[in-house]
């Protein structure tokens, strides 16, 4: 195996990518089904196909397909995909692959921020739109990561990084319970259930304007992928290559954040998504190149998470799992493995 | 004309300046190397070429244009580093890295076309390593990945190549190996070549200007023949005890001290073994009659206590036969290495029948 040449290697690589990524296709076509065939109420196949592409149908199932099911997966699907992004770009920034948004308190810094604004708001104003959610979600989540970087530069030290993230995570928490505990109760209800992540009660207009966040935040980062191939290899031999290392790390914070941000605004925090995630679509497609990484990342993100609310929603139905509960149960194995298998190989 | 030249440079940290009043150059197809104690700062000098440090004061003008005001870009098809910072990349082959040297020519994906990849794998086998290519960089030895790491700096296609401690963690076959493809570089490409490096004797070698760094200014600056000579090194490493002997660019250690026990005959070469040997086991010695040409010669002077010596080709004077035959009586050991003995030096037969007589004759195989 030593002495096969590159050209032979690349070409096997390309085909591993290709088969990896249809493996991907197909394992989202079936969640897909999956995710609006199983349900609470029974439905059977040819009433929900008649539902979905003919709109026709009895309203009970009409309004289980497309106000219920459908919004709630498609939700899943984009806010998975950002989160596992966010945590591919945060490892980028770090050179660390254990950071992300929830181990690093950004997603906390988010759920504490959102909270405070939506009881604010919810008092003096009556509505609360998504807009001041995710504007203030943003906030958090700025907040949070410049803490870690200015942490991050005062020790350079992987582990005592996570335990300043994870430290800030609890103060965050904290101060959440508290505005929870100070509010009345009618926001308590909407706040309890946001806050320990969920994908339910998500509606069209939700999924639209997630849609477009995400959407351009996923192809800036597209844009991004050659700067952040090149920043692999560290900060010294990027900025060799050309890469304008300030204004790099300005944006890899920003779109991290903001996608980040995005999801906890949602979706509420998650937890391990992403960290598990971009480390099974990188061994999965045996390369860290961004080009590839950052699509696999993104669709390898959506399957997990659609699966995962997916047994949230039915495992002990009717009552449903809070979404962080399930990704854990995943994903927190994989981050073990993942640090046994780094230790054995230093 | 100077391709890459400081001008009064000052370099350091913070606003605070460590080292003042650079002033080096290098021009095409020149290897210039920075030498000097840990700490001394020659790090600080070559991030200040590459712009990873600011500078304090003063002017780098790199190929006619002052660097301060070229874009990134400009600088990086003209100059590419290796750097001791140690990287860590995760399932990368070796062929990948050095396809990152082609980072300021691909577009925006940062696709590699086939122009680039033939460069790439021209690189590879220009620092002998076509068969790495498929590996894993994270699973290659040091000497291996030092190698890489010059083929992707040689990637980008630079006019300039800055190295910081390249043969750090690299054994002997490696560092030889390294300098090697530096000084091809340099010579087949007119690739400037600016490094650090701790092996003194090999930056004499390679180097055709050396830069001493020590202390808040250059301590030293020329070539080679310039810098290696008398006491430069021993005063640049504040070395007390040994002795940096610039002729054959080796360190000695201090000779053994006290009055010489033992007496070395020897010529053309054969004392050195029987010097070292003497030297290890701390007997303080004195060597003769040897030849002021002799290699012998040139080690017995820092290494032998006293050295009996007579000028080339000249036949063996009263002078140092007295002092030769006073070594013989003093010294309870006379060793003798194989010697020629022609009609010059003769008289060296004399002194080595009177150790037989006195019974202090030892002959060394």
């Amino acid at each position: 195996m030593n002495d096969e040449s590159y050209h032979s290697l690349a070409s096997r690589r390309r085909a591993r990518y290709a088969a990896v990524f249809c493996f991907f296709a197909v394992s989202f076509a079936v969640i897909v089904v999956l995710n609006i065939n199983i349900g609470t109420v029974k439905l059977p196949v040819s009433d929900i196909a008649r539902a979905i592409f003919l709109r026709e149908g009895d309203v009970k199932t009409l309004d289980i397909i497309w106000t219920i099911r459908l919004p709630r997966m498609i939700m899943a699907a984009l806010l998975g995909g950002a989160l596992a992004l966010a945590g591919f770009l945060l490892q980028t920034f770090f050179e660390n692959p254990i950071a992300g948004p929830y181990v690093l308190g950004i997603s906390s810094g988010a759920k504490m921020m959102v909270a405070l604004v939506m009881i604010v708001c919810m008092r003096n104003a009556q509505g609360f739109s998504s807009f001041a959610m995710v504007t203030s979600a943003f906030a958090g989540a700025l907040l949070s990561t410049c803490f870690i970087i200015v942490v991050a530069r005062k020790i350079r030290n992987m582990a005592a990084l996570l335990v300043a993230g994870i430290m800030i995570g609890y103060i965050c928490n904290a101060v959440t319970d508290f505005l929870i505990n100070i509010a009345s109760d009618s926001d308590i209800v909407n706040l309890q259930n946001w806050s320990l992540g969920s994908f339910a009660g998500m509606n069209w207009s939700g999924v639209y304007a997630a849609l477009v966040l995400v959407g351009v935040t996923t192809v800036l980062t597209m844009c991004m992928a050659k700067p952040i191939g090149a920043f692999q290899l560290g900060e010294g031999y990027a900025a060799s290559m050309g890469v304008n290392i300030k204004v790099f790390r300005v944006l890899l914070i920003l779109l991290s954040s903001f996608l980040a941000a995005t999801v906890t605004a949602y979706a509420g925090p998650i937890a391990f998504v992403g960290i598990a995630v971009p480390f099974i679509a990188k061994g999965a497609l045996g390369t860290s190149k961004p080009l590839v990484v950052i699509p696999g990342s993104f669709v390898c993100g959506s399957v997990f998470c659609m699966m995962c609310d997916l047994i949230a929603r039915t495992a002990f139905a009717p009552v449903e799992l809070s979404i962080s509960t399930v990704t854990s149960a995943f994903g927190a194995p994989i981050v073990i493995y993942m640090l046994i298998r780094k230790r054995s190989r230093i | 004309m100077s391709y890459l030249s400081l001008e009064n440079v000052s370099v350091g940290y913070n606003g605070k300046a460590l080292i003042r009043d650079i002033c080096i150059d290098a021009s095409k197809g020149e290897i210039v190397t920075l030498i000097g104690p840990n700490g001394a700062g020659k790090s600080t000098i070559l991030k200040s070429i590459t712009k990873q440090l600011e500078l304090i004061s003063g002017k780098v003008i790199f190929d006619g244009r002052d660097m301060s005001r070229m874009s990134a870009k400009d600088i990086a098809t003209r100059m590419a580093v290796v750097l001791t910072e140690r990287i860590r990349p995760e399932l990368m082959t070796c062929h990948d890295i050095v396809a990152t040297g082609r980072y300021p020519y691909t577009g925006r994906l940062g696709l590699l076309d086939p122009e680039d990849e033939k460069k790439v794998d021209e690189c590879l086998a220009m620092v002998n390593a076509t068969h790495l290519g498929a590996r894993e960089f994270s699973q290659i030895s040091d000497g291996e990945r030092q190698r890489i790491l010059l083929a992707r700096a040689i990637c980008q296609e630079p006019d300039i190549i800055i190295l910081d401690e390249p043969t750090s963690f690299l054994d002997i076959k490696h560092k030889l190996e390294l300098l090697e493809i530096l000084r091809r570089m340099a010579e087949d490409k007119g690739v400037s070549i600016v490094l650090s490096l701790h092996e003194i004797d090999l930056a004499e070698k390679i180097s055709d200007k050396i830069v001493c760094v020590k202390g808040d200014r250059i301590f030293g600056y020329g070539r080679p023949e310039e810098i290696f000579t008398g006491d430069m090194i021993s005063r640049l490493y504040d070395i007390e005890g040994g002795v940096f002997d610039p002729l054959f660019g080796s360190l000695e250690l201090p000779p053994p001290e006290g009055e010489p026990e033992a007496f070395v005959i020897s010529s053309g070469g054969s004392g050195i073994g029987i010097y070292r040997k003497l030297g290890k086991e701390n007997t303080p010695f004195a060597a003769g009659i040897l030849y002021e040409n002799d290699i012998d010669y040139q080690a017995a002077k820092y290494m032998a206590v006293r050295v009996v010596s007579e000028k080339a080709f000249e036949k063996i004077s009263d002078e140092a036969f007295s002092q030769a035959m006073e070594m013989v009586e003093q010294c309870s050991r006379v060793i003798c290495g194989s010697i020629t003995i022609g009609e010059q030096n003769r008289r060296i037969e004399e002194l080595i029948r009177a150790a037989e007589d006195a019974g202090k004759l030892e002959r060394w195989e």
